[in-house]
């Protein structure tokens, strides 16, 4: 019942936005809400921490943008290129993480991201520390011009929209709560048959396949591949987001999403301020705000019904 | 030949800062479980320390106390530790039934919080340290080729620095609480041993140590707000390639892999910066475990 009413009230913002607010500012939300939302299929429900996610986002970038820019890809194309990019990076990579557990887990992603922020950095195509720059955002199927801000902004709606949900799907479906019974404890899933490495490995891909799908659009959108969105920093960002709106609820990644954005967005003028704040705004969390907004709406609205 | 025993070297120096890096790590995580993800900061930490000691104390709080570099190497460590205690009395110490996650995305936050600070008043791309001592100018001559003295030193004070927590952890009485506190905290407290002190001492220590690497890097690598930003990922894929099951695989890893890196940038520089990442790829496919780790 929540959700539905949730989720009324995130499509009815989502599709008015642009009346009130900056598209391109609400665009940039809704790439990290996607993206934090692929984060959290895999942290609130897996119960896996990644943190790498910035080279599924940056990775898929870099190559809608190359595609698009020197092969003429059309954007739709271009934005699957990178998505698809994203997902054999996401299977390779979750290969070989899942072969260590908890921390373990979290330090290799680390560890394989920063190859990848490397290449970002060293490979000719990438323009290195300047990013690839002057991506087209070109036409629709041909016919809508993307240059328009609302085409674009109801596009990009759309593709939130669809991994939205996606993840929905995947996380009220039989293979979602094989999920959250190997997040609840591992051994018994394993005992009761379930082959916990192939979910979990599936998990992993989804969430980066939907993570690249995220980076995909925004390089569409802004024209621009940044290597900021491939470092480490990046995958704390989304992290942050996914904590603050509520670590394993569907909605929770949205808010903290827009929350954070919007926090960094204000406080830009201030310069590494935004860091220590966002810092501080991180240990809270960690220490007393476990739940983040969501999970505590939800405790309060169930007590209220008990 | 001699290109590549400089570049040998100069591997080994990077070497002994990722093992003093991976030391530190491995002892906090043998007893709290917890992966300290602000030791990088902590690194950064102590190299600032010494340079405002040594340069800005003045100039900043109207204190005419100039702390040299042999005294940096005594009151970094001790503040950085004292930090450490700090963080891990009033903030880890609330975390240990939960989640081992939420220990690593503490210390996140807290590294934010660190490097936002510092980059607020320096500059990035670094200040250079001026406190490097006479004694240690120059150059000596090891017969095939001539090396900066301070390097050398710093390779040498790191190593006995690496190996003297090794034998004191392997083979004093000090040591061999602390390991039974690893091994069976509740047992250990029930002989009357202080464990919850023990468990803030070893996180103080481990924190001294990277602040102890950031002294002695300062001279050699400038001193930045992101100094240990990104090598402290590098110190992450050091620990999953040894393993974190021993001090001595964490002492060794760190060399080794400082000298492979420095080897790489002989024979093909751009892979350099990425080497260690791959080994830890190959590493995982055939020893999940680690080189020194235990499978558990």
């Amino acid at each position: 019942m929540t959700n539905r009413i949730l989720f009324i009230i995130m499509l009815v913002a989502g599709l008015t936005a642009p009346l009130f607010a900056y598209p391109v500012f609400v665009m940039d939300l809704l790439c990290f809400a996607l993206f934090a939302c692929a984060f959290n299929l895999l942290l609130g429900y897996a119960g896996l921490l990644s943190f790498g996610h910035a080279a599924f986002f940056g990775g898929a970038a870099y190559i809608t943008g190359y595609v698009t820019k020197e092969w003429g890809f059309s954007p739709l194309l271009g934005i699957l290129a990178g998505a698809g990019f994203a997902t054999v990076l996401g299977a390779a990579f979750g290969f070989l993480a899942i072969r260590r557990q908890g921390i373990y887990f979290a330090m290799v992603t680390l560890a394989l991201a920063q190859i990848i922020y490397f290449l970002a950095l060293q490979m000719p195509f990438t323009g290195g520390e300047n990013g690839l720059q002057g991506i087209p955002r070109g036409n629709l199927f041909g016919l809508i011009d993307l240059n328009n801000s609302l085409a674009m902004y109801y596009f990009v709606f759309a593709i939130f929209l669809i991994g939205f949900g996606i993840i929905y799907r995947t996380i009220n479906s039989p293979f979602g709560e094989v999920l959250q019974a190997i997040r609840e404890n591992e051994s018994r899933a394993l005992s009761l048959g379930y082959d916990v490495d192939h979910f979990k490995l599936l998990a992993f891909v989804i969430s980066a396949t939907l993570a690249g799908l995220a980076g995909a659009t925004k390089a569409i959108i802004f024209q621009f591949a940044a290597l900021t969105s491939a470092h480490w920093q990046t995958s704390g960002e989304v992290i942050l987001m996914t904590l603050v709106g509520g670590l394993g609820t569907i909605f929770g990644p949205v808010v903290g999403a827009i929350t954070v954005g919007a926090l960094s967005h204000e406080l830009s003028a201030y310069g590494s301020w935004v860091q220590v704040i966002l810092g501080t705004i991180f240990v809270v969390c960690v220490m007393v705000f476990r739940r983040g907004i969501i999970g505590e709406l939800q405790r309060l609205v169930s007590r209220k019904r008990g | 030949m001699q290109v590549i025993m400089a570049q040998a070297l100069l591997g080994l120096n990077v070497g002994v800062f990722y093992a003093m890096l991976s030391l530190g790590l491995a002892v906090i995580f043998g007893l709290l479980n917890i992966i300290n993800f602000a030791h990088g900061a902590m690194y950064m930490l102590g190299a600032f320390i010494a340079l405002i000691g040594y340069s800005l104390l003045e100039q900043w709080f109207g204190i005419s106390l100039q702390i040299g570099f042999w005294a940096s190497l005594l009151v970094a460590p001790v503040i950085v530790g004292i930090l450490g205690v700090l963080i891990e009395r009033l903030m880890l110490k609330r975390l240990y039934e939960l989640d081992h996650i939420y220990g690593l995305l503490l210390t996140f936050g807290i590294t934010l919080i660190l490097q936002g600070l510092f980059a607020n008043y320096f500059n990035v791309s670094g200040t250079p340290y001026p406190g490097q001592p006479e004694a240690l100018s120059g150059v000596v001559n090891l017969g095939f080729m001539y090396f900066p003295t301070y390097r050398l030193f710093a390779i040498v004070f790191s190593l006995v620095v690496c190996f003297a927590t090794w034998w004191a952890i392997e083979h004093t009485k000090l040591g061999s609480r602390l390991r039974a506190g690893v091994e069976n905290p509740d047992l250990t407290q029930a002989f009357g041993l202080n464990v919850p002190l023990m468990v803030t001492l070893t996180f103080a220590f481990g924190a001294g140590l990277a602040g102890l690497a950031g002294v002695l890097a300062a001279p050699i690598y400038s001193v930045s707000p992101l100094m240990g930003a990104d090598l402290i990922i590098v110190v992450f894929a050091v620990v999953v390639i040894g393993g974190m099951g021993s001090i001595m695989g964490a002492i060794l890893s760190g060399l080794a892999l400082g000298l492979v890196e420095g080897l790489t940038k002989v024979f093909y520089p751009p892979a350099a910066s990425t080497v260690i990442f791959f080994l830890m790829v190959l590493v995982l496919l055939f020893r999940p475990a680690g080189l020194f780790g235990k499978e558990k």
